[in-house]
């Protein structure tokens, strides 16, 4: 009898237990809305890959605390299911998979990096799930035709676009001679096709055009080609090692250029590795938090600076903030789409136009954010060597003058 | 392809200098592999691993307001210690198997350790800056960092002072006899195991001061260790195992080589035409090295 009673309970136990996790994997349950992400927590896209999860989090904290979403009369709550893709395409592929097939997931935010989320849109597309990615700016990411693909970010061929037509701007309308040094991935590749059309669209001429390979610290030979033939812009895109190694070289070997613009600058903590060498680097960036747009969920940029601070220690980096943003844009789509049908929330999506903290957002039909300018700003350093990133292009949201040309090393 | 190069004498110049003092380092690291290949028989694909863990410890100390410089004194002593773990821990269970068993050993520690430094110290990219400025030559044309002459500087310190250790000391002469007959040396009281983790320990320690010297120079990164393995394998392959002065030469050579590559084929191939290097030398030298069998002198 005894032997009995317990096998009895230990049988409902596991029925229990395998009831609730089936149940607590399908795509709404209760009250919660589940959505699946794949994310670099460890590997070498793993502090852009916190920042992001850091980003995701503190959205759905805010959201879930300030109401959650309401569809059809009912009030949801976000939940996330993250996976490590351990920064290796392959493997965030299989974890979109399993996410989608085995857990049932019906929603998916992107992961980071450009390389992750092609290689994940091709399987949320195959099962027709809608994919909010922040993080992947790569240009072939809009032009494959993807229906269930948005990107809250602007396409990376648009990087460092303002920096060119600033440069011509100062130089009176006429074309300026460039100087370009690019790794050879998918993402710095699109900002140099970028700049390529800036170029043959304001005359300017590319007299520098390097790559540069994956193992990057030493970039020496293009510096010294630089110095020789005195270029007007450099433009260097290489992830956070280009930006560093850049300034490291440019600085030790005195490589005086009128303008040096470079991305990835603030995942670099370029500043704060360099000191007052790295001032005057002008740097693109999706987002800074002395912007002026506002929402209702964090208010404006300062805002989410300070509270993100709180939270979890440091000052936001833009891929955090973009990270939020796609929360923001998920909640808006729920609503008003007003039903968890794939199809309809994907069309919702497709007709948002909304302005978040982070920037405005609508959808272009290849699904990049054409709402959103990048921003530039420039390293600001004062005399007790404390530096500041200053917003100074386009000029509707700077917060400080372009210094230009930049001062010689010798006058320095 | 760029031919800037032969245009502009001063890019020839600057691309020697570069290169030449590049090399120097490269010539270091290589050193502490044919030392431990002369007397262990052992590849170790882990040595451009054990260079960038040196350069983290140069790199903490910067973080705390250490000059990053005493990373070459403090880093090879802890590195040192690093070394004979791993001896102690794996090394010592391949050392008398075939040379696959050792590479597939070291190839483990050499994904283990990215591994933990990237879990360790983040996937950052960082550096350690010296301040030393920069050296100018002809009226400004040619410019070389301090940092880079400091670290060949420092790279030939350290070499003549291991040369002079393996010549003189006790230590020296028991390693030195190990790698040309170790059953002899056993024979004759010297106690080889001792020699192994010696050995293995100095390997490490130079790699030490090696990766002390990048973070000053270059940039560090938890992936960034596989090249330099390749660069030194390279260096001992040409230069051969028992032979000091051709493992400056090649190495000298290779940062040469590494540079006007990066001119005039683009620094985008200048690691892949290391690869191509070494599979051209690798086929020139393979009659060779099975002929005879080369030790340490």
């Amino acid at each position: 009898m005894k032997i009995k009673n317990i096998l009895i309970t230990f049988v409902s136990a596991i029925a229990l237990l395998f009831s609730t996790s089936v149940v607590s994997f399908a795509k709404v349950v209760g009250d919660k809305i589940i959505l699946g992400a794949a994310i670099s927590l460890t590997g070498k896209y793993s502090s852009n890959g916190v920042h992001t999860q850091n980003g995701y989090n503190m959205a759905v904290d805010r959201i879930n605390s300030m109401g959650g979403v309401k569809v059809g009369g009912k009030t949801y709550k976000f939940d996330i299911i993250y996976y490590d893709d351990e920064s290796n395409p392959k493997r965030a592929a299989q974890l979109a998979e399993r996410l989608i097939s085995q857990d049932k997931v019906e929603f998916m935010l992107g992961p980071y990096s450009s390389g992750l989320t092609k290689a994940i849109a091709p399987v949320t597309e195959k099962y027709g799930v809608p994919m909010v990615e922040a993080n992947g700016a790569s240009r072939s990411l809009f032009t494959k035709g993807y229906k269930y693909l948005f990107a809250v970010l602007a396409p990376a061929n648009l990087y460092l676009d303002v920096a060119i037509r600033t440069a011509v701007e100062l130089n009176g309308g006429k074309g300026v001679r460039i100087a370009q040094a690019f790794e050879q991935d998918a993402f710095s590749q699109d900002v140099r096709l970028g700049i390529l059309d800036a170029a043959k669209e304001t005359g300017s001429e590319i007299i520098i055009d390097d790559k540069l390979p994956k193992e990057l610290n030493d970039m020496a030979a293009t510096l010294v080609k630089v110095k020789q033939m005195k270029p007007d812009v450099l433009v260097v895109s290489g992830h956070t090692k280009g930006a560093l190694t850049a300034i490291r070289q440019i600085s030790e070997m005195k490589v005086d250029v009128p303008m040096l613009a470079m991305t990835h600058c603030d995942a670099a903590k370029l500043s704060k590795q360099h000191g007052k060498n790295s001032q005057y680097a002008l740097c693109a960036s999706q987002w800074h938090k002395t912007l002026t747009y506002k929402d209702d969920f964090f208010k404006d940029g300062m805002t989410y600076a300070a509270d993100f601070e709180k939270e979890f220690g440091y000052d936001p980096p833009y891929q955090s903030a973009e990270s939020s943003a796609a929360l923001l844009v998920f909640k808006d789509a729920f609503e008003r789409a007003n039903t968890f049908d794939q199809k309809k929330v994907r069309d919702a999506l497709a007709a948002t136009n909304m302005q978040t903290f982070y920037g405005n957002i609508k959808f272009a039909p290849g699904g990049q954010n054409v709402d959103k300018p990048m921003v530039l700003f420039q390293v600001m350093c004062d005399d007790a060597g404390k530096c500041e990133n200053k917003v100074v292009a386009p000029l509707k949201w700077a917060s400080a003058e372009l210094i230009h040309p930049v001062p010689k090393w010798s006058e320095r | 392809m760029d031919f800037l190069v032969f245009q502009y004498p001063m890019i020839t110049i600057q691309a020697c200098l570069d290169g030449l003092l590049l090399g120097i380092l490269f010539a270091l690291i290589a050193y502490g592999m044919a030392l431990q290949w002369g007397v262990m028989n052992i590849i170790n694909i882990a040595q451009g691993d054990l260079v960038i863990l040196g350069g983290y410890i140069a790199y903490f100390m910067y973080l705390y307001g250490i000059h990053p410089a005493w990373g070459v004194i403090v880093s090879p002593i802890i590195m040192y210690f690093v070394g004979i773990a791993i001896y102690k821990l794996v090394i010592n269970k391949v050392v008398d198997r075939d040379l696959f068993i050792s590479i597939l050993a070291t190839f483990g520690i050499s994904i283990l350790f990215m591994q933990l430094m990237n879990f360790a110290f983040g996937a950052d990219v960082v550096l350690a800056n010296s301040g030393y400025g920069t050296t100018m030559l002809f009226d400004n044309n040619v410019v070389l960092p301090n940092s880079k002459i400091f670290s060949a500087f420092i790279s030939v310190v350290f070499a003549i002072c291991l040369v002079v250790y393996m010549k003189r000391s006790k230590l020296g002469r028991a390693i030195r006899a190990t790698a040309q007959n170790a059953r002899a040396a056993k024979i004759l009281g010297v106690d080889t195991e001792k020699v192994y983790a010696a050995t293995f320990g100095i390997n490490a320690a130079l790699c030490g001061v090696a990766g002390a010297l990048i973070s000053i120079t270059f940039t560090i990164h938890p992936y960034m260790g596989l090249p330099y393995t390749i660069r030194s394998f390279m260096i001992v392959i040409v230069a051969g195992l028992g032979n000091l002065p051709g493992v400056a030469m090649s190495g000298m050579g290779l940062g040469i080589f590494e540079e006007f590559a990066d001119y005039i084929l683009g620094t985008e191939f200048r690691i892949g035409s290391v690869f191509l290097l070494l599979v051209l030398i690798l086929v020139y030298r393979r009659f060779k090295l099975s002929r005879k069998r080369e030790y340490l002198k």
